[in-house]
């Protein structure tokens, strides 16, 4: 579904991709792991049109789309949860939810993903007309979620969803995270937490200083060495 | 019954700095910048409508709607031209190309047309005296009045009820989360130059109409009261450049109904330097509020 291959992507000089390849098969949960700084967010950036790396190749359902404006990304099926939730803080929480159904132009489904996605998240149903920016970490992370099942996502990008929640809470997003992935959609995620992004995801990257180091099924990750000592805390 | 009639004649002209003061405010709040040629796209609204009154034989609504629509498209050129490839440079830098536009536009339409002033015909609008419990307000105040809360109820509805209107405000707040939604933050930037300066045009007649003298550096004064009541309600914030703008023109009334109309172009000034003083954020504007 998503092949990248040899990407590299720089700020100004910073050189924060070197040579990064991965790729993503229709229907799985890969999962991205890496320190703070590795180049996890740059290249979620990248796939979705934020930032153009210099050299190499995007490919996602057999075309390119490297240089295709973001809006475009979106239009195609990529959808990206970015780091830190980014709601929109003075909109109501069912305005961002419709914020995510911007390029759709069937109102009638909308409506009915609307109530899904209040089914899977009730408490943003009770918070609908709330400020966005008042609700807690943990719903605004089910708001960015849900805003980004309104685009009905072919592949979910998902930037450490789990960042700054209680374990309970994180407990929930990735059940949710494995829900929406057995509803069809395919999934990249990103985090910190290695052990419970492992222990939903089918393969996985680890990513050091812009370069992938090693990658494996899950299960050959969490018996790796280097992962053990380095993500899963030497356990 | 004096200052009745004097605050009504204040609502009126406050109405023309709110039109103008809510083009500052959107761009403001779009991409961060004081767009100082807002006076002169106001400029061009007076004397496109005047061109559509005077030498098409139009009547008040068509050349209103002209004029904001002409108003409307150099609003675009001027941002897709001058401002776009500014966005990631410095606030110095577009201001003062922002200033350089200003000129620019004044002076090609100096050269172009000469400096001598127009004169709107008198009769546009019915200009007659209504008595309303003895009150005496002129018909034309509240004509003027009643077409600026129909455009501000207008502009209120477009950003709170509808797509562009809900992108314009999702741009505002973070371009890169809007992108992430599908927004295409160009256009969407373009059509906030775009009503901004259709209300600016509108103003431009209505100021016509009101004072029958136009001439290419009459933005200059208004562009500036209207920056004036932009800043004084919140900058970036709707309500508060409408809210803005009333305050504005009634203290600007009462003024010069005191006795004191010499120093009328100075109580804008005044209020400015105190509102920065004592209240930088604007009336509406929550006190430095900083993104994370
Ligand atoms: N806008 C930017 N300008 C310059 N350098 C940047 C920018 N954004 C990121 N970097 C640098 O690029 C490198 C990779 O950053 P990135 O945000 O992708 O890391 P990350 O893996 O997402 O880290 P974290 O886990 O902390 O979110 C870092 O060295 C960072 O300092
Ligand atoms: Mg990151």
């Amino acid at each position: 579904m998503l092949k990248v291959n040899d990407i590299d992507v720089y700020y100004g000089h910073i050189h924060a991709l070197k040579g990064v390849s991965l790729n993503v098969e229709e229907g799985e949960i890969v999962t991205l792991i890496g320190a703070n700084g590795a180049g996890k967010t740059t290249l979620l950036n990248t796939l979705s049109g934020l930032l153009r790396p210099k050299n190499g190749t995007i490919e996602y359902m057999g075309k390119s789309i490297v240089g295709l404006p973001a809006q475009q990304i979106v239009r195609d099926g990529i959808i990206h949860v970015p780091e830190g939730r980014r709601v929109f803080a003075e909109m109501t929480v069912e305005e961002n939810l419709l914020l995510g159904a911007f390029l759709r132009k069937d109102s009638q489904q909308v409506k009915k993903d609307l109530e899904k996605v209040y089914e899977i998240f009730p408490r943003l149903e009770e918070r609908k007309k709330q400020q966005s920016g008042t609700l807690s970490g943990g719903e605004q992370q089910m708001l960015a979620i849900g805003r980004a099942l309104m685009s009905k996502p072919k592949l979910l990008l998902l930037d450490e969803p789990s960042m700054g929640l209680a374990p309970i809470l994180v407990q929930t997003i990735f059940e949710i995270i494995q829900e929406i992935n057995n509803d069809g959609t395919t999934v990249l995620l990103v985090e910190q937490n290695a052990h419970m992004a492992l222990s939903i995801a089918d393969r996985g990257y680890v990513i050091e200083t812009g370069k992938v180091v090693i990658s494996g099924t899950s299960k050959e990750l969490q018996e790796s060495e280097l992962v053990r000592e380095a993500y899963l805390g030497g356990a | 019954m004096e200052w009745l009639q004097q605050i009504i004649n204040g609502i009126s002209l406050g109405s023309i700095y709110a039109l103008i003061a809510l083009g500052y405010t959107m761009v403001y709040g779009i991409i961060k910048l004081i767009n100082f040629a807002h006076g002169e796209v106001f400029m061009i609204g007076a004397f496109t409508g005047f061109v559509a009154i005077v030498h098409f034989e139009l009547s008040f609504v068509p050349a209103l709607i002209i004029a904001m629509f002409t108003c409307s498209v150099v609003g675009v050129l001027i941002e897709r031209i001058a401002y776009k490839r500014l966005r990631e440079s410095t606030r110095i830098a577009a201001l003062i190309t922002a200033i350089g536009m200003s000129l620019f536009i004044q002076y090609l339409f100096i050269y172009f047309r000469g400096a001598e002033p127009e004169a709107y015909p008198q009769d546009v609008l019915p200009e007659r005296t209504l008595d309303i419990f003895g009150v005496k307000v002129s018909m034309q105040a509240l004509l003027i009045l009643f077409i600026s809360i129909v455009l501000m109820i207008l502009l209120q509805f477009i950003v709170q009820k509808t797509k562009i209107g809900r992108a314009m405000r999702a741009v505002s707040y973070d371009k890169d989360a809007a992108r992430l939604m599908g927004i295409n933050v160009d256009n969407t930037i373009s059509a906030t130059f775009a009503i901004g300066s259709a209300l600016a045009g509108a103003a431009g007649v209505i100021f016509g109409i009101y004072y029958t003298k136009i001439d290419p550096l009459m933005g200059l004064i208004p562009g500036l009261k209207a920056f004036v009541a932009a800043v004084l309600g919140g900058i970036g914030i709707i309500p508060g450049a409408m809210v803005g703008g009333f305050i504005l023109g009634i203290v600007e009334t009462l003024v010069s109904a005191a006795g004191f109309s010499l120093f009328r172009d100075a109580a804008a000034f005044i209020i400015l330097i105190l509102i920065l003083l004592f209240r930088p954020a604007g009336i509406f504007g929550k006190n430095t509020k900083e993104k994370v």
